[in-house]
C-alpha cells in the first residue's frame, strides 16, 4: 500500500526570527470563488477611495492679478516658468519651483488694455499682444520688473492670439485684421508675411503652430471657420465652417495631424486636419462656452476652461470628461494649461487668480513603497467611471433642451419630405461647409 | 519532424475489412512536429484548467475597432491561462494519496493505525481522539484557515482549540442546549446557536452579542465573502444576518416545516436546505421563493453537501440512498446506498466524500470527477472508519489538510484521509499560517471588499455580463435610420422548420388575445390561410376515399 499524507511545516512558511512570511500563490480558479463579484466590489471600493482622497486644488500663485487672467503661456525651455496676462494690461511671470505665495518673478504693464495673448520665444523672451494693437517683446529673465519692451510691433487692428514656431525664430499673430501675420524675430523691422484664406476678413480668435508638423498653422475665427495654413507654400490649405465660432485651438503634441478646438456651443471638437469634413470626437459636458483647450504633453488627455466657472479634464477618445474642478471663488475660466510634466494643471480665471491643480485628483506626491504603488496600479486598472456632474442642474436643463430639439426634429421629419433623407451623425452635423 | 501516428479506433468497427484492415477515424494527414503538438496539447490543458470558458469568435465581428479590442482581450486571456499553467511549476506541495499496489489490496481495508504507522511523526499527530462523553454528542467547526477547532456539545459544552498544537483556546459551559456552532470570518469570533437564541462569542469565550431575531436555530452557515450568517430555524424560517453591521438582511419563510439539513454552496453562496418531504430547496437572500426545488429522496433529506466548485451535490436521505447530483443541470448522476440512514455528509476540497451513518464513516473517492463527461459509478469506498459504537453526529473536513473531523456522542475524533485536502493554498485568499498582523489586514480587506447580498445568484458570474436587452433597446433608439422590420419576413423566419413549428408559433401569437397590432393581423391572415389549406386537403382526401369512407379522412396534423 502506498500512503502519503499532506505535511507542511510551519517553519517553512514562518521562518523563525524573520518577519517576512512566505506568501505562496495558487491560481486554480476553484479556490478563488466569486471572482467577478469581488473584482466589481474592489473596483467600487477603489473609486470610493479615490473620491475620498481627491484633493485636486493645490495652491494659487502669489497674489494673482488685479484684473482677470485672460492669457497664460509656459516657457517651452523651462519646467517651472510661466507668464500670464491680465485684463488691465499687466503681464507677470511666475516660477513654480519655489513656494507658491512667492512665485511671482517679474511684472510689467505691457498694454493699455486687456492682454489677449502671451507667448515665449525660443530664447526665453516674452511676446505679448493686446487690444491696443501692439505686440511687445520683453526679456523677463534678464531685466527688472516694469522695464521697457525690447521691441514693439504695431498692427492695424487689435491682436487676439500669438504662437511661436517650433524651431524657427518667428511667430504668428492674428487678430481683428483678418489674416495671420508671420513676424520674423531676426528682422524686426521687416513687414510680416500675411497668410489668409482668400477674401476672409473676419476676426481670428486664436492661432496655433503645430509643434510636430512645424510649418502647419491652425486658426479659428469669428466667422465660425477653422483654417489650416502651410508656411512652406504660404497658403491656406483647408477651411471648414462649423455651426458656432471657436475660442481656442490646440494641436496634439504626439499625433501631429489631430487638433482640438474649443467651441462656443459648449463642446470641444477634435479634428484630423487631413480630413476636416467630420469631427474625430466631440467632448460634451460643459454647460457654457469653452474658452480654452490644451492637449497634455502626452497627447492622451485634454484640459478645458469654460465660461461655466469650471475646468474639465478629458481623455481624448472619450466623449465625456473624466473629472471636473471648481472652487467657490473661481469665476469664469479663460485659460487652462498643463505643466510640462503633465502632472499638474494651471488655470486662470476672471477673479484674477492663477490656480494650480493636480491632474489626477487623488494622486499624492512623494516616495511610495512598492506595495503602495502596486495597490495603486491595481486600483487604477480597475477604475473606470463617469464623474458626477457638479453643474448638474444646468446639465439637466441642457439635456432636456437637446431632447426637445430632437423631438421637434423627429416630429417634423414625420410629416415632411425630410423623412426621406438620411439622418446625419453628430460628428458630421457640426460642419456647415468645407472649402478647399 | 515525424509523421503523425494514425489514430486507430480501438474497437473494430462494423466496416472492418476481411483482411483485418481497420477503418481510420479522423486520419491525420498533416505533418506537425512533435514539439508543436505538445505545445498545442499544453495550451488546451491550460485553457481547460485556467481558462474562463470559450472565447469570442472575433472573425464574425464587423466593427473594426471592436474587433481589434476584442482580439487584444482574447489574446490577454489566452496568455493569462498559459502563464498560469506555467506557474504550476512554483507549487510547492503535492497532494496525498492512498493507492493499492497490487490487485489484492483494497484501500478501504486500511485502518487508521496502518496509516499512522506509515506517515511521518508530524502527520501522525493529526490523528487524535478527544474523549468527551459527558456533554455530547458533539457538533464542531473548523475556521477558514483550518487552524482552530470549535467544539459544541449538545449539553452546553463549548470549547475552541488549536488542534495542531493541542492548545485549548477557551472553554465555556453554557448549561443549556447547543444546537449548532460556527466560526465567523476569522478565529476571533464564533457563533453558537443555543436553546433559544444565537449568541456570538469572541476567542476568549466572552459573550459579545445575542441575536434575538434568530430564534431556535437548528442549522447555521457562514458566507465569508458576504459576511452573512445564514440560519435555518426550527420553525422553517431562513434568515440572513450581516455580521459586520448586525442587521438582518432578509428573512424568508421556507414553508416546508422543520428543516432537516442545510449546506452552503461555496461557489455561489446559495443555501441548500433539505426537508422532511424529500425535497432540497435552493435559496438566495434575494428571493422569497426557492430558486430551485429538487425532489431528491423518498423521505427526509438527512444531509446535503456541495463541492467547492458548485458542480455536484451529494444528498443522503432517510431512504438510505446517497445520491450525487449535477447541480448545473439538476440531474442525478449516480445513486448509492448507505447501510443505515446517513447522519452527515461532507465533501473535501479534492472531492473525497465522507458519509457518516450510525457508528461508521465511509469515504468515497471519485464520485464525480471534474473533467470527465460521464461520471462512473464507483463500486467500493475509498476508506472506512468506525464500528466502535460511537454514533456519528457530524463529519467535516479540515481545510487545506488531509484530515477529517468526526463529532460523535463520545467526543471528537480526527482521522487522516490521504488525498482529501488541497495541497497548495493561496496566501492571498486564505492563509493557514497567517500571522496576527496578516489576520488583521485580511479582516480589513475583507470588510472593504465585502460582497453585497444582491450579488448572490445561481450563476455567480452574472455580474460582469452585458445587459443585452437594454443594450438592444438603446441601440434601436439611437439608430433611427434602421430599416423597419418587415413583419411578414420576421414571421416566416421564425417559422423555419417543420409545419408543426409554424402552427405552434401562430397559435402562441394568437393566444395573446388582447394585443391587436399589425403583426397580429398578419398572423391571423396566415393562420386563416393554413386552415383553408388544411380544409382543402381534407376534402380532397375525402373525395378520394369515396362517399362511404370519406368521414375517415383525417384532419391534417
Amino acid at each position: 500500500m502506498k500512503i502519503k499524507a499532506l505535511s507542511r511545516s510551519v517553519e517553512a512558511y514562518q521562518p523563525a526570527g524573520s518577519k517576512n512570511s512566505k506568501m505562496p500563490k495558487n491560481l486554480d480558479p476553484a479556490i478563488h470563488p466569486f471572482e467577478r463579484a469581488r473584482e466589481y466590489t474592489k473596483a467600487l471600493t477603489a473609486v470610493k477611495m479615490q473620491r475620498m482622497f481627491a484633493q485636486p486644488f493645490l495652491a494659487q500663485l502669489g497674489e494673482g492679478h488685479v484684473d482677470g487672467v485672460y492669457s497664460m503661456a509656459k516657457d517651452p525651455n523651462s519646467l517651472e516658468r510661466l507668464a500670464s496676462g491680465s485684463g488691465d494690461g499687466v503681464v507677470k511671470t511666475w516660477d513654480l519651483s519655489n513656494s507658491y505665495d512667492k512665485a511671482e518673478r517679474w511684472h510689467t504693464t505691457a498694454h493699455e488694455n486687456i492682454v489677449k495673448s502671451v507667448c515665449w520665444t525660443r530664447d526665453q523672451k516674452l511676446l505679448t499682444c493686446g487690444t491696443d494693437r501692439k505686440i511687445q517683446l520683453y526679456d523677463p529673465y534678464n531685466t527688472p520688473s516694469e522695464s521697457a519692451p525690447l521691441s514693439t510691433w504695431l498692427g492695424s487692428a487689435s491682436w487676439n492670439s500669438l504662437s511661436h514656431h517650433r524651431s524657427r525664430n518667428s511667430f504668428a499673430a492674428a487678430g481683428g485684421s483678418g489674416g495671420v501675420s508671420i513676424y520674423d524675430l531676426e528682422r524686426h523691422t521687416a513687414a510680416p508675411e500675411i497668410l489668409s484664406w482668400p477674401n476672409a476678413t473676419d476676426t481670428i480668435n486664436a492661432v496655433a503652430f503645430n509643434q510636430v508638423e512645424t510649418s502647419i498653422l491652425g486658426s479659428c475665427g469669428s466667422d465660425r471657420s477653422i483654417v489650416f495654413y502651410d508656411l512652406r507654400t504660404s497658403t491656406a490649405i483647408a477651411k471648414t465652417v462649423l455651426t458656432f465660432a471657436c475660442n481656442a485651438i490646440s494641436f496634439n503634441p504626439m499625433e501631429g495631424m489631430n487638433c482640438a478646438v474649443a467651441s462656443e456651443d459648449h463642446s470641444v471638437y477634435l479634428f484630423d486636419m487631413r480630413k476636416v469634413d467630420r469631427a474625430l470626437n466631440i467632448l460634451k459636458d460643459h454647460v457654457a462656452a469653452v474658452m480654452d483647450v490644451e492637449f497634455s504633453p502626452t497627447g492622451q488627455e485634454l484640459v478645458t476652461a469654460s465660461y461655466d466657472r469650471t475646468i474639465r479634464l478629458w481623455n481624448r477618445d472619450q466623449g465625456h470628461s473624466r473629472d471636473i474642478y471648481h472652487t467657490k471663488r473661481m469665476q469664469r475660466c479663460y485659460s487652462a494649461m498643463w505643466t510640462p510634466d503633465s502632472k499638474y494643471i494651471l488655470s486662470g480665471s476672471d477673479d484674477g487668480n492663477i490656480r494650480l491643480w493636480r491632474a489626477n485628483a487623488s494622486a499624492r506626491e512623494g516616495i511610495k513603497s512598492a506595495r503602495q504603488r502596486q495597490s495603486e496600479e491595481y486600483n487604477n486598472a480597475l477604475v473606470e467611471r463617469h464623474i458626477p456632474k457638479v453643474v448638474k442642474k444646468a446639465g439637466e436643463i441642457k439635456t432636456e433642451e437637446l431632447q426637445a430639439l430632437k423631438r421637434r426634429e423627429e416630429n417634423e421629419r414625420r410629416h415632411t419630405k425630410k423623412q426621406f433623407d438620411r439622418r446625419r451623425s453628430e460628428r458630421d452635423k457640426v460642419i456647415l461647409a468645407k472649402e478647399k | 519532424m515525424e509523421v503523425d501516428d494514425l489514430e486507430v479506433t480501438e474497437r473494430p468497427s462494423a466496416k472492418a475489412h476481411d483482411n483485418g484492415a481497420v477503418t481510420i477515424k479522423r486520419a491525420r494527414t498533416q505533418l506537425i512536429p512533435k514539439h508543436e503538438r505538445e505545445r498545442i496539447k499544453r495550451n488546451k490543458q491550460a485553457h481547460r484548467d485556467y481558462g474562463r470558458g470559450n472565447g469570442i469568435d472575433v472573425k464574425t465581428i464587423k466593427d473594426k475597432k471592436l474587433r481589434r479590442n476584442l482580439k487584444g482581450l482574447e489574446q490577454k486571456y489566452k496568455q493569462a491561462a498559459e502563464s498560469a499553467k506555467d506557474a504550476e511549476i512554483l507549487l510547492e506541495n503535492t497532494s496525498g494519496f492512498l493507492e493499492a499496489e497490487d490487485e489484492l489490496e483494497r484501500t478501504w481495508r486500511v485502518t487508521q493505525n496502518e496509516i499512522e504507522s506509515n506517515v511521518s511523526l508530524e502527520v501522525s499527530k493529526k490523528r487524535f481522539d478527544l474523549k468527551l462523553d459527558q456533554l455530547g454528542p458533539y457538533q464542531f467547526d473548523y475556521d477558514r484557515t483550518g487552524r482552530m477547532l470549535l467544539l459544541g456539545g449538545a449539553r452546553g459544552h463549548v470549547a475552541t482549540m488549536d488542534w495542531r498544537q493541542g492548545k485549548l483556546g477557551c472553554e465555556i459551559n453554557l448549561q443549556e442546549k447547543v444546537r449548532a456552532v460556527k466560526y465567523l470570518h476569522n478565529t476571533n469570533y464564533f457563533s453558537v446557536s443555543q436553546k433559544n437564541q444565537v449568541y456570538i462569542y469572541d476567542s476568549h469565550g466572552v459573550e459579545l452579542h445575542c441575536l434575538r431575531s434568530l430564534q431556535e436555530v437548528s442549522h447555521m452557515d457562514f458566507l465569508p465573502y458576504h459576511y452573512l450568517l445564514a440560519t435555518l430555524g426550527l420553525t422553517g424560517w431562513l434568515k440572513y444576518t450581516d455580521v459586520s453591521t448586525g442587521k438582518l438582511v432578509s428573512e424568508i419563510r421556507t414553508g416546508l416545516g422543520q428543516p432537516v439539513s442545510m449546506a452552503l454552496n461555496p461557489w455561489n453562496a446559495i443555501v441548500h436546505a433539505g426537508h422532511n418531504n424529500g425535497t432540497v430547496t435552493l435559496w438566495s437572500p434575494n428571493s422569497t421563493e426557492p430558486l430551485v426545488k429538487l425532489l431528491c429522496h423518498k423521505g427526509p433529506v438527512k444531509s446535503v453537501a456541495v463541492d467547492r466548485e458548485g458542480r455536484y451535490m451529494v444528498s443522503c436521505g432517510n431512504d438510505r440512498k446517497m445520491a450525487v447530483w449535477d447541480i448545473r443541470m439538476f440531474r442525478e448522476v449516480n445513486s448509492y446506498f448507505t447501510r443505515a440512514p446517513a447522519s452527515s455528509v461532507s465533501i473535501s476540497d479534492r472531492g473525497v466524500t465522507a458519509v457518516g451513518w450510525s457508528t461508521s464513516v465511509t469515504l468515497w473517492k471519485d464520485l464525480f470527477v471534474k473533467h470527465r463527461k460521464d461520471q462512473i459509478k464507483v463500486d467500493s469506498p475509498y476508506m472506512t472508519w468506525g464500528g466502535e459504537g460511537k454514533s456519528v453526529e457530524q463529519v467535516k473536513y479540515c481545510p487545506y489538510e488531509d484530515v477529517l473531523g468526526i463529532g460523535h456522542d463520545e467526543g471528537f475524533s480526527s482521522i487522516i484521509v490521504p488525498g482529501a485536502g488541497e495541497a497548495n493554498f493561496d496566501a492571498m485568499e486564505v492563509n493557514p499560517y497567517e500571522t496576527v498582523k496578516q489576520r488583521r489586514e485580511t479582516e480589513v480587506k475583507g470588510l472593504l471588499n465585502k460582497l453585497q447580498p444582491e450579488m448572490i445568484a445561481l450563476d455567480p458570474n452574472f455580474i460582469g455580463n452585458l445587459d443585452l436587452r437594454s443594450d438592444q433597446q438603446r441601440r434601436e433608439a439611437r439608430d433611427l435610420d434602421a430599416k423597419p422590420v418587415d413583419i411578414e419576413t420576421d414571421i416566416k423566419n421564425r417559422m423555419r422548420g417543420k409545419n408543426s413549428a409554424l402552427r405552434k408559433y401562430l397559435r402562441k401569437q394568437r393566444a395573446k388575445n388582447n394585443i391587436i397590432d399589425e403583426k397580429r393581423l398578419k398572423v391571423d391572415e396566415l393562420w386563416k390561410q393554413q386552415q383553408e389549406q388544411n380544409q382543402e386537403r381534407r376534402q380532397e382526401k375525402a373525395a378520394e376515399f369515396g362517399p362511404a369512407l370519406g368521414r375517415f379522412a383525417r384532419k391534417e396534423q
